[in-house]
């Protein structure tokens, strides 16, 4: 029996601000900013209040007047389909920023695949990327969601590697191959890995085997 | 090549009568399909023997009958069965039958590997290869030899049951309904790492017992063994069991998987008391059976029986599980694993 209504996921109607797909199939999504919210923190998001959420990353800075999340259309999805249609001005529910997935300025490096690397470019568009390195794996080229900014800011800090497609440009692999071809890996360094339970599993295996505490890995599984 | 067809082991008497309206044929139909499907120990269309020739080739024509046999079968010095199943191309699930004196426990998978990532988990390491359906489900406990005296069933094998809940709901209606097995609710326990919005839907439409995977109270501990912890912190779900009564004949419980030097401190009982305060439940504290590559270990037995008699002493009733089919991969997840790497070596 149940002893108070469930069906409340604590959600709030917004408006849409913005709805541009950066790539095929991938869009960042936004609304305005009201309050603040810690890099790393995940939202819930559904279009209509009746369906449970879904969760999201916000990939916007401290300081950026929207909210922003980065997101790919499942095919047959619930959400992602409907978002994808969206227009300014459409309504959406949201649940407040919830979550912690953050790192100090202690040396570490980010990992992700695919829309995992939301987090990160949130951390890097808030100014906090002091002592960072990321990783990002993607299957190909037009995948690496905002390059350019992060080629800037990051400069050597930040490494490509694209499994799919030789770039001549880019590591040519999976983020696996690109680690196991590391001549030296810090053990001290702290590592935040997101995306794919898949990625994360065999990274977080692959750094325990190379001599890093798993009390130094944080993951992050787009489920 | 045949067409692949739609398997009518595993659905409901619902969708049995939309089969029935279908093929045309009278809605009793339904009634006679659900019997022949949960009641009988059948293999075929063809064996239903009170339906007539012709209704047996309509239904043949779009249907197979639907349960599969073990692939393989190991059976422990302790009577401990793990059964490996094929589903889909060459994928393997694992299926763990526990005698116990006057019980027979079925420990069933839900998902072919899982999302979730769990640190401890050898079914982890296979990550996320597909969703198993009722039929699948159901057809663990149907398609082992002990089917007849199965007197419990665990949702606790490979997969995470609230990432599949339409079947998981599913296939708990065939079990608990009077057209299907008829089995009470109170016989079935499904094990979560706690999905909340899942987690409230399985509380509202089922009746079946609740088991969350807690493994430690403390957040940043509790993130670096299950990732789930940043998207449900364990508060969350913590607090969403209390807005159910449990002080009926619904039960819920806490696994808890002991950890040397990690989980196991005076500090923890403390705290899983503070966060369980209130809620009539019990924790039960499992040894860690080690998966290759994984840097935990389980703490001696003293330790085990202090934290269990701590945890008791703070009025959480809690119990010790025992170890079973140690020798035969008992960790959920190896078996399949080192199927799915033999074959793919082959
Ligand atoms: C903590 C957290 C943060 C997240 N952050 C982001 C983010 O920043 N950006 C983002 O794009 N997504 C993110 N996700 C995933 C997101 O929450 C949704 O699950 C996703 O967008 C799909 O939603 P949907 O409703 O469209 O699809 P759903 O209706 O949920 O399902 C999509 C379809 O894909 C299938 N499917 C689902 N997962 C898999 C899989 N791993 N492999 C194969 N098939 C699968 C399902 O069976 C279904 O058919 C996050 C998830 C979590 C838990
Ligand atoms: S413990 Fe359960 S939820 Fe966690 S990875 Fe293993 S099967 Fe999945």
């Amino acid at each position: 029996m149940q002893l108070t209504n469930l069906n409340k996921y604590e959600l709030k109607p917004v408006l849409i601000t913005g709805n541009e797909e950066i790539s095929p199939n991938v869009f960042v999504f936004s609304w305005k900013r009201e309050g603040i919210f810690s890099p790393g923190q995940v939202i819930k998001i559904t279009a209509d209040p009746n369906e449970p959420p879904r969760i999201y990353s916000i990939c916007s800075g401290i300081n950026d007047e929207n909210l922003s999340v980065l997101f790919n259309v499942k095919p047959g999805g619930e959400l992602t389909p409907k978002l994808a249609m969206m227009k300014p001005g459409d309504k959406i529910y949201v649940s407040a920023p919830y979550g912690s997935f953050s790192s100090d300025d202690s040396p570490a490096t980010w990992i992700a695949t695919g829309t995992g690397i939301a987090p990160f470019y949130s951390m890097i568009r808030s100014g906090r990327y002091k002592n960072k390195k990321l990783i990002h794996g993607v299957s190909y080229a037009n995948q690496f969601y905002f390059e350019e900014f992060l080629e800037k800011v990051l400069d050597e800090n930040y490494i490509r590697c694209c499994s799919r497609a030789e770039t001549g440009v880019h590591f040519h692999g999976r983020i696996t191959d690109y680690l196991i071809g590391l001549n030296k890996l810090s053990r001290e360094d702290k590592y935040y890995l997101c995306g794919q339970a898949l990625m994360v599993v065999e990274v977080r295996d692959l750094l325990i085997r190379k001599g890093v505490p798993y009390g130094q890995i944080y993951a992050e599984i787009y489920f | 090549m045949e067409p692949i067809k739609e398997l009518l082991f595993g659905k409901t008497l619902n969708e049995l009568i939309q089969v029935s309206t279908d093929l045309g044929l009278p809605k009793f139909t339904a009634g006679q399909l659900a019997d022949w499907l949960y009641k009988k120990q059948i293999g075929s269309i063809d064996e239903m023997s009170n339906l007539s020739r012709k209704v047996r080739e309509l239904l043949t024509e779009k249907y197979d009958f639907g349960t599969v046999l073990p692939a393989k079968v190991q059976v422990s010095t302790d009577g401990t069965k793990k059964y490996l199943f094929v589903t889909g191309k060459h994928q393997f699930i694992e299926t763990a039958m526990i005698p116990d004196d006057d019980r027979i426990t079925v420990c069933v998978s839900s998902q072919i590997g899982c999302k979730m990532g769990c640190l401890f988990c050898m079914t982890a390491k296979q990550g996320f290869q597909g969703q198993l359906s009722a039929g699948e489900i159901v057809n663990q406990i149907r398609s082992i030899d002990e089917a007849a005296s199965v007197s419990n069933i665990v949702y606790m094998g490979m997969g995470e049951p609230f990432d599949n809940l339409d079947e998981v709901l599913k296939s708990i209606e065939i079990l608990t309904s009077e057209w299907g097995y008829g089995m009470s609710p109170r016989r079935i326990t499904v094990s979560s790492i706690g999905i909340v919005p899942a987690m409230g839907r399985f509380l509202r439409e089922s009746e079946a017992h609740l088991a969350i995977s807690l493994h430690t109270p403390f957040d940043e501990q509790r993130k670096s063994l299950m990732p789930v912890q940043i998207a449900y912190p364990i508060a969350e779900v913590v607090e969403e069991i209390r807005k159910w009564d449990f002080t009926g004949q619904r039960r819920v419980s806490f696994e808890y998987i002991l950890f040397k030097g990690l989980n196991d401190t005076s500090i923890h009982v403390k705290e899983l008391s503070r966060l369980l305060n209130g809620i009539k439940c019990r924790i039960n504290l499992i040894r860690f059976h080690p998966v290759p590559g994984t840097p935990l270990v389980s703490p001696d037995e003293e330790t085990i029986l202090h934290f269990k008699n701590q945890l008791n002493d703070k009025g959480i009733f809690t119990s010790v599980r025992a170890s079973r089919g140690q020798d035969i991969y008992a960790a959920c997840g190896l078996l399949s694993t080192k199927e799915q790497n033999s074959n793919l070596k082959i």
